[in-house]
């Protein structure tokens, strides 16, 4: 890390390195995450899943499971008493598949016991017939319409074009590619766990669970129970991790059933294996693109296709896919597009939100084409990335003008001049471990080529497409004590950090207390989308700033003075004159002040059919460099730095961006080159720690950063969310680095597929079969 | 379900009653001793969440068979410091940024006492390699690595006090 201060703290406010209040807990391992919670006479659930990608299901019988001592229920598609099926956008995912299974996971009953031994046993009792039915698997097919239906409402999710400016125009120079991407998981590590309590009489419910939103869970459990909102209570669990994982439904409605039918509290636990299949993960997709640009390296035109696969059931893929398109731009000019993107069903597990949300895979494939055309133009790949930076006022390929602040050009400069690592490939020391392969001891220092990539990304900011996105917050000011009430999920981003530095920004108080984190106030929204310090920030904001004005009423009466003459200064309050001084304690003693208010950013519009109109909310921008040493004969990577410079509009808590950006950082060099998830004939075959493989401590290397700080004036408190850049330009960086390596050592990578395999490092699959 | 042993944890012994023999030491902390650190996160001795000390060693309890721990004395992070009074580690990693959900971190704080405690000045690969086996999904390692270095001066700032 670099040019960055986290600085000595006085009082914490914003721009301070505050603490996370959770913290002492989470070291000393006090802190209750979901899988915590239990308690005596707790009973265990567990579910059932289909071993098919798809298939019809011909009998179900539970009986077996009954007769097993210590089993207390087993329950089906039978057992709903509400809504059938369950999703973010589309309803077309059954609690329990009851006629066809159609994917790998797919959940069939599930039964409640008094150890998680029982549970083991009481699934393997129930007897499933199934007709074994021919998967779906090539998204191509269903594109090309010569797949069968595997769902009542079809396979197409969503197809979306983009027409803008003028589709006849061409370059001078042309280069085009088709890149894939793979299966990612987002892989939290505190796996999905949820705590149900039925209330006396059956009349409701309480579920502890860890999410990202809370309030959508809640619409939808209350659906599938057939329950009013307000019948079901949703208490936010410690939450370890979440990267769009957990903003769709996976055990709660499930585990809330098993409570009900019970009248006892139940809770459910997925293992790692299960944690694959019980939520959604990132779309694989297959992305053409073709860029046209005049001699000098200026873009004129884009044309891409985008097929995502979107497995069995709908989740976010539409929204999905709306992000890929509407970013196949990048953070650059471009006058005239033509794009077509299809998101489809098929019989793979279900994809939906990670962290980057489409855009991770655009900017794989837009990057690797800006380094295309700098190599075609004989540029390098800042001058090209600089020259057709976008800004303020530009139109982007949806019609759409950028209004917000768009520093990339700086971020681009600033990315270049952060220092490089000052050790030479295998390090001063000569230690192996610094060498790709590392333990392994495989690599020869002589054969080792090091590489150097750069990426830049845009990604938009909060929610898309006419949706109403709100945050709700309470402030309780009394006796110089702060009170803050939010829905916002906490899940590990650090919002409980800033929302007590927004309060004590604003009211000048030191003691901010947080109130439960629950249904009990209004909607959050999710934790999602780059979304909860502008939206929560901005609510919390809001709430603090009618708490102050009625206590400057209330002073103003008092002392008689104007209250549009004060202002909060650290923790007094003062008057314009400076005749007036006294502390918010004293202010406030014996007064309480409460107001609840909801913050709502600018409302967006869809998407015409030729994909125009203002979809998006705002955005930001992101550079990253990447430094690797590639030995190209083994296919080994080893990484060696990452710098990036990133556009936060302003730094609230500069300790939390860091902590941002390096987690970001760790899950993109998992992209690029050691993370996906592998399906063969529709079956999963690395649901493990042991195959999926996760960045480690020796994988991650150093990150050199620079925050690009830049007030942005449509943010309530001047920052634009920071969580998903980190994630999006590192990956094609990092392939970028490899390519750079392998031209050094002579050799011509294409590298158009993310992960980067050893065996797309030699080539050995392109080499003739003897 | 008819096992009954005894593990000394945290200089108690407890009893556990009642046990199914096939329970690892993971399961067993938690769901029959109450001590909810220890974190299971792949239960396959992948990720280090589950990180305890047993007669001494950094293990994985998601592996141990808990049978097999009686007699050997048992360190989870709730015996390293009492609540509220948190040891350097533990301040460390709160200090510097080391904790994001916190899911990785009770395996990590085990993890890093353990390897202070054998190399009390190690190089920034030496804590790489030795926390290796702990797999964090937030943070991306840099503020947990920086918090390892902290303490590693720390204590040799007060070993020096102390001899002077
Ligand atoms: S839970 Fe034991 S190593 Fe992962
Ligand atoms: S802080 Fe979340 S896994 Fe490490």
């Amino acid at each position: 890390m670099s040019a960055v201060d986290t600085g000595t703290r006085t009082r914490d406010v914003l721009g301070a390195s505050a603490l996370r209040p959770d913290g002492i807990a989470k070291v000393q391992g006090t802190f209750q995450f979901s899988s915590d919670l239990g308690g005596d006479g707790v009973l265990w659930g567990a579910t059932l899943r289909s071993p098919h990608p798809h298939a019809r299901i011909i009998r179900i019988d539970v009986s077996p499971a009954w007769k097993i001592a210590g089993v207390e229920s087993v329950i089906t598609a039978d057992d709903v008493p509400g809504q059938m099926t369950y999703g973010l956008i589309d309803q077309d995912q059954p609690v329990f598949a009851s006629d066809v299974v159609r994917f790998v996971g797919e959940p069939i009953a599930a039964v409640a016991a008094d150890h998680p031994e029982t549970c083991r046993r009481a699934l393997a009792a129930i007897v499933v017939e199934y007709e074994v039915l021919e998967p779906v698997l090539d998204p191509e097919a269903v594109v090309a319409g010569t797949a069968p239906a595997i769902h009542p409402n079809g396979n197409v999710l969503r197809h979306q074009r983009i027409l803008h400016g003028d589709p006849s125009v061409t370059g001078d120079i042309v280069v085009e590619a088709t890149y894939d991407i793979g299966m990612q998981d987002q892989a939290f590590l505190g796996l999905e766990a949820a705590l149900a309590i039925p209330d006396p009489g059956g009349g409701g419910v309480e579920l502890h669970i860890a999410t990202q939103w809370l309030h959508e869970d809640r619409k939808q459990i209350a659906d599938c129970l057939g329950m009013a909102p307000e019948q079901v209570r949703l208490v936010l669990a410690g939450v370890g991790g979440a990267f769009g994982a957990r903003e769709d439904i996976s055990l709660q409605v499930h585990t809330c059933l098993l409570a009900l039918r019970l009248g006892r509290p139940v809770r459910m636990h997925y293992s790692r294996a299960e944690s694959f299949l019980g939520h959604v993960h990132r779309h694989p997709a297959t992305i053409w693109m073709r860029h046209h640009a005049t001699a000098a390296g200026e873009i004129v035109k884009v044309e891409a296709r985008f097929v995502f696969d979107g497995g069995a059931y709908a989740s976010t893929s539409s929204a999905v896919l709306l992000n890929a398109i509407t970013h196949t731009q990048g953070p650059y000019r471009c006058p005239n597009a033509v794009v077509d993107g299809w998101a489809v069903r098929t019989n793979h597990l279900p994809c939906g939100a990670m962290r980057g949300f489409g855009v991770v895979q655009a900017c794989f494939a837009h990057e690797s084409q800006l380094d295309k055309l700098a190599e075609a133009c004989g540029l390098d790949p800042v001058e090209i990335r600089v020259r057709n930076v976008m800004h303020t006022g530009d139109r982007m390929i949806t019609g759409q003008v950028m209004q917000n602040v768009a520093p990339i050009e700086r971020c681009l400069r600033e990315t270049a001049a952060l220092p490089f690592p000052d050790e030479p490939v295998g390090g001063h020391d000569g230690d192996v471990m610094r060498l790709p392969g590392g333990a392994g001891r495989t690599a020869d220092v002589g054969h080792v080529y090091r590489g150097i990539g750069y990426a830049a990304a845009m990604k938009n900011l909060m929610y898309s497409e006419g949706f109403d996105d709100y945050s709700t917050a309470r402030c309780r000011l009394a006796d110089g004590v702060v009170t803050l009430k939010f829905a916002t999920a906490e899940v590990g981003q650090g919002f409980v950090t800033l929302a007590p530095q927004i309060a004590r920004d604003v009211l000048g108080v030191d003691e901010v207390v947080l109130d439960r984190i629950d249904t009990g106030v209004g909607s959050a929204g999710s934790s999602s989308a780059s979304r909860q310090t502008w939206m929560s920030g901005g609510a919390v904001n809001a709430a603090c700033i009618a708490v102050r004005d009625r206590l400057f009423e209330h002073v103003a009466a008092r002392h008689g003075v104007e209250a549009a003459s004060l202002r909060i200064d650290g923790i007094e309050i003062v008057d314009e004159s400076g005749a007036l001084r006294l502390s918010v304690a004293d202010a406030s003693a014996g007064v309480e002040f409460d107001e609840t208010r909801e913050y709502h950013h600018p409302p967006t519009e869809d998407l015409d059919e030729n994909g125009q109109g203002n979809c998006h909310t705002a955005f930001a921008f992101v550079a990253h460099r990447a430094v690797v040493d590639v030995d190209p004969d083994l296919g080994l990577v080893k990484v060696v730095q990452v710098a990036t410079a990133q556009d936060v509009g302003r730094v609230l808590n500069p300790l939390s961006v860091v902590g941002q950006v390096e987690g970001g950082i760790a899950q993109g060099l998992g992209l690029a080159v050691m993370e996906e998830i592998v399906q063969i004939d529709g079956r999963i075959r690395n649901a493990s720690f042991t195959d999926y493989l996760l960045p480690t401590m020796l994988d991650m290397p150093p990150v050199v950063m620079s925050f690009v700080e830049e007030p942005e004036p449509l943010a309530p408190l001047g920052a634009k969310g920071v969580g998903e850049p980190p994630t999006i330009s590192s990956t094609p960086a990092i392939v970028a680095a490899i390519r750079d390596a392998l031209r050094q050592a002579g050799r011509e990578p294409r590298l158009d597929r993310v992960p980067v395999r050893p065996i797309d490092i030699i080539g050995v699959h392109e080499r003739p079969r003897t | 379900m008819s096992e009954h042993y005894t593990l000394h944890v945290n200089g108690v012994e407890r009893a556990v009653q009642d046990a199914w023999v096939g329970e690892n030491l993971l399961y067993v902390l938690r769901e029959r001793l109450g001590l909810m650190a220890a974190k299971g996160a792949c239960e396959q001795g992948e990720c280090g969440s589950c990180s305890v000390l047993v007669g001494g060693n950094l293990v994985c309890s998601c592996l141990v068979l808990a049978a097999s721990a009686v007699g050997e004395p048992i360190v989870t992070v709730e015996g390293l410091a009492p609540p509220g009074a948190p040891s350097d580690v533990q301040q460390a990693f709160v200090d510097c940024g080391a904790v994001q959900c916190g899911f990785c971190t009770p395996g990590l704080i085990i993890a890093a006492h353990d390897l202070l405690d054998r190399t009390p000045e190690p190089t920034e690969m030496q804590i790489r390699e030795e926390l290796s086996g702990n797999v964090c999904r937030c943070t991306g390692y840099g503020r947990i690595i920086e918090a390892v270095q902290q303490v590693a001066v720390a204590r040799r700032t007060a070993d020096a006090g102390a001899a002077s």
